[in-house]
């Protein structure tokens, strides 16, 4: 071979194409806007219903949580995430798809060995920094007295 | 004989016959018609995706071997391999079939490797038939390789679409309409990727190096082919080969295509095309040998080629090798 690395990794990096941002951006934008609206109009009914405030957040998450795993159950999730991309990996429903695909698919290894062992293979790190970070966080707020 | 890296087979090696079996979507590609068997779906009437992809291999072989009117004790060696760790679904496929195994693994390269092996133990006397087979699947490999099937993400356009298909070819010491000439085993060369969504960049020189090799130690030229098919280097792999053998001032010619190209049309959504060791060995076995048998082609180079990606030396920080061996096969009459 005549080309260097340097020049092997130039021609296949012309040769191959990118993302189509022009289309994933908007699409992403439009699906993630389409949650995010979900979400408040879960939020506006709840504090209509007279809930309180945390209870109302914690509404708001459940339900875009249990749309997401129903969606992915129902194979539908990853028919509109192909189109959507970061539109539906960004909001709750994501991280609610990241853990039930797994859950699904390692099923047939049984329901410990597959599907319980699996199913944080994705959603594992977003878990350990969440957490970590979380009480990190406290850990601060407490040392500032912020912690009533 | 050898020569250079390629062994030329002095006694004959003929394909007595072969089978191709594959799932739904390349049942539904341009070369749907070509193949053997296409599933109605990709399950083959099993209860998981490692079962279905063993079952659509075991109809390969037992395709392959009824076509060829081969029994049981007719086959001196099955060689075969897959995309799955331990080759579980080629072991499973021929627990029932009562061959001599050998499994190996060559990644997407296997099929071509297989016949390789094949046909020095044919030519080199030590068996009168061998069965030569490759599959891979959709499934198995997604969640061996990638994600979960119904994980929601978008694929970058480099990627490339594993193939759900398997193929058998039985080589024989009896004449036929196809022979093999000549095999070139391939070295293994890393020309520094490390993307696992751009295999097709990752194999291409270990491509460009066995063809390379194979015209210096035979002598041949491109313009001396009908075809010269690569394994699944798809879109940006193929034509990566094609600027490799520019840059020596050469021209791998029209006669050269890639299995990759041509397993799925456009509108299939299969990104860069087809991978798999499934692809090369349905397209050897559904379009390339029968072009052969029916004398639309006269010489052809048949060119798997492998990414030998680990997931886990990816992880580590570490770039894809890749692999290529070769077989020329030429129309008898």
């Amino acid at each position: 071979m005549k080309l260097s690395k340097e020049q092997y990794k130039e021609a296949y990096e012309k040769l191959s194409p990118p993302s189509p941002s022009l289309r994933n951006v908007p699409a992403a934008f439009a699906v993630g806007g389409f949650i995010c609206l979900l979400g408040q109009l879960v939020r506006e009914l709840c504090l209509s219903a007279g809930l309180e405030e945390s209870a109302t957040a914690t509404v708001v998450s459940c339900s875009l949580i249990f749309l997401g795993a129903l969606l992915t159950a129902l194979k539908l999730f990853e028919k509109i995430a192909k189109f959507a991309g970061a539109g539906t990996l960004v909001p709750i429903t994501g991280f609610a798809n990241s853990i039930v695909a797994p859950a699904i698919e390692f099923k047939t290894e049984g329901y410990i060995l597959g599907t319980c062992v699996k199913m944080f293979t994705i959603a594992g790190p977003v878990l350990a920094f969440g957490i970590s970070s979380s009480v990190l966080y406290g850990v601060l707020l407490w040392l500032l007295g912020g912690a009533a | 004989m050898r020569r250079g890296d390629t062994v030329f087979l002095d006694a004959p090696v003929y394909v007595r016959s072969h089978f191709a079996c594959v799932g739904k979507k390349e049942g539904e590609g341009p070369l749907g018609a070509c193949f053997d068997y296409a599933g109605e779906d990709n399950i083959f009437g099993q209860d998981t995706w490692e079962k279905a992809e063993s079952e659509m291999l075991r109809i390969a072989c037992r395709g392959a071997m009824d076509k060829g009117g081969l029994r049981q004790e007719d086959v001196g060696f099955l060689l075969g391999g897959d995309l799955m760790n331990q080759c579980t679904a080629t072991s499973y496929a021929v627990r029932g079939l009562g061959l001599p195994f050998l499994g190996l693994y060559g990644a997407c390269s296997t099929m071509a490797e297989t016949l390789l092996i094949g046909g020095l133990l044919i030519a080199g006397g030590f068996a009168e038939n061998v069965l030569c087979t490759a599959s891979s699947h959709f499934c198995t490999a997604e969640r061996q390789y990638r994600y979960p099937l119904e994980y929601g993400g978008q694929r970058q356009p480099s990627a490339q679409w594993t193939a759900t298909a398997a193929g058998a070819v039985a080589l024989s010491s009896a004449p036929a309409a196809v022979r093999i000439s000549a095999v070139t085993a391939g070295r293994v060369y890393d020309p520094g990727v490390t993307d696992a969504g751009n295999m097709g960049a990752a194999m291409a020189q270990a491509a460009y190096e066995t063809l390379h090799a194979y015209f210096r130690d035979s002598g041949d030229a491109p313009a001396d082919f009908d075809m010269i098919a690569t394994g699944d280097l798809a879109e940006i792999g193929s034509a990566l080969v094609r600027r490799l053998f520019a840059a020596d001032g050469a021209d791998i010619g029209s006669a050269y295509t890639d299995c990759g190209l041509l397993l799925y049309g456009e509108e299939q959504d299969a990104h860069a095309g087809a991978s798999g060791c499934g692809c090369s060995a349905s397209v050897l076995c559904g379009h390339i040998l029968p072009m052969l048998e029916r004398g639309e082609l006269r010489r052809a180079l048949f060119c798997g080629t492998g990414a030998l990606l680990s997931p886990l030396m990816v992880n580590q920080g570490e770039s894809i090798p890749g692999i290529c061996h070769l077989v020329c096969l030429e129309a008898v009459k």
